[in-house]
């Protein structure tokens, strides 16, 4: 723990900033109810109110609350894409682990299944898969982390690939050691640091990928509040945007709204896996 | 003679993550036309930066921060570019340890090779292929016609070594800068480079400076020796003098290593084997390593392999521990015959017998601590735990003559080289092995490291009995540590015996070519041993 | 044994396009019930069910309509859509190629751009370029593909009123007002797949620049361009054309996200409709396109890759 508090000191100044942003999204996430002026799906006002005391950001194309319905976004969508990655996580990164480590069939089934699988975008396949299962918030979550786990699988077995030519591993085989010791003592220690790098890097991609289908209309479905169809549904406004007056301005700003939400969190996590991929670089010298 | 380059008080600073270190510290140096100049030191002594600084190059990341650099009377320290091309390739050339590495891989050796004289325009291309064709015959590369058609991956080790000294003499340069040439080399490849370098810088009449960290190589190679340790000059002086009569300690020291002699033990008569090597052939995948490999160690004896790269000694060790699985043949310890495969020997089989890796980096995870290091063996095979387990590792520590509290919590990144081979040799101790394997255990170290190694490792054998099965490519080890002495080559073995007849003539051809080319002590050696060969041949003939 | 490595990966291709192709199609007959009444409804009678079975081929074994099915894609005859039962050839005709014209369109100007300024980043590391193309870089890979759209939309459309924010194009239209039409759509792509293929080209540069025979080079005292033009670059094509193709093969897929954006009549935009109305056939047709597109791309990228190999050009 002291370490970890060490190390965070020496942070750059870009990556306290992605800590912060996090740290911000974070709060707004779990205190959703507590800061938002609105409920998520209630209509409070007349459609398309340009942004005023009332309601800050104006209101949407059925009257609900646009600032209440990003902080829940923040809820809905991060939370889904936090869980999806972790998913994909235990997935990719436990079996990566082990195909390195057994080798033999499992690795080379296991292999080939991600080859295939990495063969096709994911944006193509998890489209097929959406059509058949239909868009529920579990195929949604389920299809995202098979498909992005194949990333992680690839990542975690290189990682481990190359920890496992080390002489300290032929060591720990002659003693006689275990399979669970192996992974557990001798390879995950020294694949930390790459393995939470892709932790941040894949919850962007996935924070994305789950931002652009419900923008296409096939993720998260309404009433949920999610930044990706606040996208989709105020898409349209910013063609009667015009510059007369402020407040006509900020139409053009409705769609942009919740897709800057998305981009400065993945701008955010991208800081901080930069330096985490600085540090761990620096540990092989 | 006319001073040809003239080093004063040069400081280079290299910029790390951790701030900026010195790392030459003030040098002088100057050499005359036609003058040899050897830079002796270990690693970090600074050697490679002094020599690429004396053509006014530094590495990226490092700079100049004081002190000159005259070549024939030009400043080569922070001079611009343009200066600096006219001097780098044209009239002074460099030659890099690695020649696999520095040749590039897109283009033929010849075109390499016209590169520099073309672009400098000392001549037309026709004439730079003529040049090259004469250089290879005179670097005595197979051939000579047609070599220069081939890509550098198409050539061996040796022969590129020298298409790269052909290559930096191409602009007839004033000043060669050799950065260990031959240090990537087997000892009987490096006797024809060396030679053929020798008598390429002489006949062209052309000033060297030759960095080594091999005393005896530079013995043959240079007028004078200046020796360096951690970016300072310890001395210099003409080859002969400072062979016959170093002034400083540290000089003689270096020395010293190649005299360690074991202390003297009582003869019992022909003990019993502890590991018999019984007709093992292995091979990986189709191609085959080992044929047919008998070896045996006498318990409590130390028996060394040696061959040069490619000779399978390190495949026998490989096979011996149960990495490798033989195609014929059979292991036997003890009167035990052993599993092909490691992991289906008795735990106890496996505690018995240990082995040190060349490599004390790789050997240890970087994230376990000391303490682990040597607690998980100790828990491992002995079971011992907490109190009892805590008095074994400072035990242990001391033995290898670390001091148990400075070092118990350390990372291996916390330790010297030196340190950390003395780790795997106590992680390999904790066992309480009766047969160590030493795969290469002082190769990767500095001389005097590694004399330390051999002290250690000969004291442990006094004192518990320890059988040592030795692998190594460097005739000065076997001489100093081994009982009985194995010769390999092409994954057989040539010849074994006791070390007293094995070093004593009639040997067999390649025992003895491999013996005479380990360059002695001696300046006259090398130029003795290629008379030597000369009428061997011409008596053949 | 260059021609073999060069075989082998393009047997590895095949044997992959049929795979994922069988993936394709297979993956609808997991669909709980049957397509018939999927499409028709609750309401479709048992005789209009068997008409459509009929005429949509359902009653034949799954294996023997995989292979007609297959046989149909690569004549390009895809069946009939579910919807509508319209030829699905007579649908996407039009649509891959406009897909194809906006890729191809984006790709022209993007790869020789990136390719420059991330060598141009390379040789000047840590200079001012440098340091604008990462950050720049960073921030373009963080944002969503509708996110850099709509910014552009904004721009150009709604407040400078230069470019059309939606990208109508007809059949007959000259290729001057084609372009103008779809600029804004091919400058996103452009933007967003520049990120990653200088980032990439960079990378790759920077790993060749630290090899020893630059170094050597530089030590012959060759001026500098000839050291980058003779000795880097050669070896550098093997890394860029991988860089190249994978970021082709990027463009392809986010091609899709742009044309909904834009409203622009592509296979993208086909796909997503589809997707909406579950209209199985068109959907397989047009993800077998798309991975079959992606498939042939990395497939190139690896063949460049082996072919452009010295060690392998030249066997000992």
């Amino acid at each position: 723990m002291n370490a970890l508090l060490k190390t965070l000191r020496t942070a750059p100044l870009s990556a306290r900033i992605g800590m912060a942003l996090i740290a911000a999204y974070a709060v707004v996430a779990l205190l959703a109810p507590l800061l938002a002026p609105y409920p998520e799906a209630a209509i409070v006002g007349a459609k398309y109110l340009p942004w005023s005391a009332e309601h800050w950001l104006g209101t949407d194309m059925l009257g609900r609350d646009v600032l209440s319905r990003m902080i829940y976004g923040a809820r809905n969508t991060v939370g889904i894409a936090l869980l999806t990655t972790l998913l994909a996580f235990a997935l990719g990164a436990g079996t990566g682990l082990l195909a390195a480590t057994l080798g033999g069939w499992f690795e080379t089934t296991s292999s080939r299944l991600v080859d295939v699988l990495m063969a096709v975008p994911s944006l193509i396949f998890a489209l097929l898969i959406l059509t058949i299962a239909g868009t529920s918030v579990v195929a949604l979550v389920l299809v995202i982390a098979v498909l992005d786990s194949t990333r992680v699988f690839r990542l975690s077995r290189a990682v481990a690939q190359g920890i496992l030519t080390m002489d300290y591993i032929e060591v720990a085989r002659m003693r006689g050691e275990g399979l669970g010791w192996i992974i557990r003592r001798e390879v995950l220690p020294n694949a930390s640091a790459p393995l939470i790098a892709e932790f941040g890097l894949r919850f962007c991609f996935v924070f994305l990928f789950i931002s652009a289908l419900s923008f296409l209309g096939l993720g998260l479905q309404p009433p949920t509040a999610d930044w990706g169809s606040m996208v989709r549904e105020s898409a349209k406004l910013i063609a009667f945007a015009n510059f007369s007056s402020w407040q006509a301005a900020t139409f053009g700003l409705a769609p942009l709204l919740p897709a800057g939400a998305i981009a400065l969190l993945t701008v955010a996590v991208n800081l901080v896996v930069d330096w985490v991929l600085h540090l761990s670089s620096g540990l092989k010298e | 003679m006319t001073r040809l380059l003239d080093i004063r008080g040069l400081r280079i600073e290299a910029q790390s993550r951790e701030g900026r270190t010195e790392i030459v510290k003030g040098v002088d140096l100057s050499l005359n036309r036609g003058e040899i100049l050897g830079l002796i030191g270990e690693s970090g002594a600074g050697k490679s930066t002094l020599g690429l600084a004396a053509m006014g190059h530094v590495k990226p990341g490092c700079r100049i921060t004081g002190g000159s650099i005259r070549f024939d009377g030009l400043e080569l320290a922070g001079a611009d570019a343009r200066l600096l091309r006219q001097v780098q390739g044209r009239r002074i050339a460099y030659v890099a340890q690695s020649s696999a590495a520095a040749f590039n891989p897109a283009w033929r050796l010849i075109a390499q090779y016209c590169e520099g004289p073309v672009q400098h325009r000392l001549m037309p291309r026709a004439q730079a292929e003529a040049e090259a064709v004469s250089l290879y015959r005179e670097m005595r590369l197979p051939d000579p016609e047609r070599i220069g058609a081939r890509y550098p991956h198409q050539v061996s080790g040796g022969q590129l070594q020298r298409a790269m000294t052909a290559m930096s003499m191409s602009c007839h340069p004033e000043l060669l800068i050799f950065d260990e040439p031959t240090t990537a080399l087997d000892v009987t490849t490096q006797i024809e480079v060396l030679a053929a370098i020798r008598e390429v810088v002489r006949r062209h009449d052309a000033a060297a400076i030759y960095i080594t960290h091999d005393l005896a190589v530079v013995a043959q190679m240079a007028d004078r020796i200046k020796v360096l340790l951690k970016g300072r000059e310890v001395e210099e002086a003409p080859t002969r003098e400072m062979l016959a009569a170093p002034r400083e300690d540290y000089t003689r020291s270096l020395w010293a290593v190649r005299n360690f002699q074991p202390a003297p033990r009582d003869e019992p008569a022909a003990p019993e084997p502890i590991l018999s090597i019984v007709g093992v052939s292995a091979s990986y995948g189709t191609h085959p390593v080992l044929r047919d490999v008998s070896i045996s160690v006498p318990r409590g004896r130390t028996v060394a392999v040696v061959g040069e790269s490619g000779s399978g000694k390190s495949t026998t060790a490989r096979v011996v521990m149960g990495l490798l699985p033989p195609t014929a043949g059979q292991v036997v310890f003890d009167g035990q015959v052993l599993d092909p495969l490691s992991r289906n020997r008795p735990r106890t089989l496996q505690r018995r017998l240990q082995m040190i890796h060349q490599m004390a980096d790789t050997a240890l995870n970087p994230r376990h601590r000391v303490r682990e290091i040597l607690g998980r063996p100790l828990e491992f095979f002995l079971g011992l735990r907490g109190r009892k387990k805590e008095d074994r590792i400072r035990d242990l520590l001391d033995q290898i003559e670390l001091e148990p509290d400075r070092f118990i919590d350390r990372l291996p990144g916390e330790l010297s080289g030196g340190q950390k081979q003395r780790l795997c040799i106590a992680r390999a101790l904790a066992a309480e092995p009766e047969l160590i394997i030493c795969d290469e255990v002082t190769s990767a170290l500095d001389q005097l490291v590694a004399e330390g190694i051999l002290r250690l490792l000969d004291r442990l054998q006094r004192e518990m009995g320890l059988s040592y099965l030795f692998i190594t490519h460097d005739l000065a080890t076997v001489r100093s540590i081994a009982d009985e002495v194995v010769v390999m080559q092409n994954g057989a073995v040539v010849e074994q015996g006791p070390k007293a007849q094995m070093f004593q003539p009639p040997h067999h051809p390649y025992t003895e070519k491999l013996l005479s080319s380990v360059p002695e002590m001696d300046p006259d050696w090398l130029t003795r041993l290629l008379g030597q060969r000369q009428m061997q041949e011409k008596g053949a003939a | 044994m260059i021609l073999k490595l060069v075989l082998r990966r393009f047997a590895i291709g095949a044997l992959t396009l049929l795979v994922v192709s069988a993936l394709i199609f297979w993956a609808v007959e997991l669909l709980p019930g049957d397509i018939a009444s999927e499409v028709l409804g609750q309401s479709a009678t048992p005789e209009t069910l068997a008409a459509f079975r009929e005429r949509n081929g359902l009653t034949d074994p799954a294996m023997l309509r995989y292979l007609h099915w297959l046989g149909g894609a690569l004549t390009g005859d895809f069946g009939l859509s579910l919807a509508n039962q319209r030829p699905i050839a007579e649908l996407i005709g039009q649509r891959v190629a406009n897909t194809f014209f906006l890729a191809g369109y984006a790709a022209v100007i993007a790869v020789p751009l990136a390719i420059g300024l991330g060598l141009l980043a390379a040789l000047y590391r840590g200079s001012a370029l440098d340091r604008f193309i990462s950050t720049s870089t960073l921030a373009v890979i963080s944002f969503p593909e509708f996110f850099v759209a709509y910014i552009l939309i904004l721009l150009f459309s709604a407040w400078l009123g230069w470019f059309p924010s939606l990208a109508t194009v007809s059949p007959g239209m000259g290729l001057g007002a084609r372009l103008y039409a779809t600029f804004l759509p091919a400058l996103t792509m452009v933007l967003i797949v520049m990120a990653h293929m200088m980032r990439m080209t960079r990378a790759a540069i920077v790993n060749l620049l630290a090899l020893p025979y630059i170094e050597m080079a530089q030590l012959k005292g060759l001026r500098r361009w000839r050291v980058i033009a003779v000795h880097a670059l050669p070896n550098a094509v093997a890394p860029i054309f991988t860089v190249v193709a994978l970021n082709l093969a990027y463009l392809i897929v986010g091609v899709v996200l742009v044309e909904v954006v834009f409203v622009y009549p592509g296979l993208g935009q086909l796909l997503v409709d589809s997707v909406a109305k579950r209209d199985m056939t068109v959907v397989q047709a047009a993800c077998l396109i798309f991975a079959a597109t992606y498939i042939v791309l990395n497939l190139l990228a690896d063949v460049l890759g082996i072919v452009s190999n010295p060690r392998l050009l030249h066997p000992r």
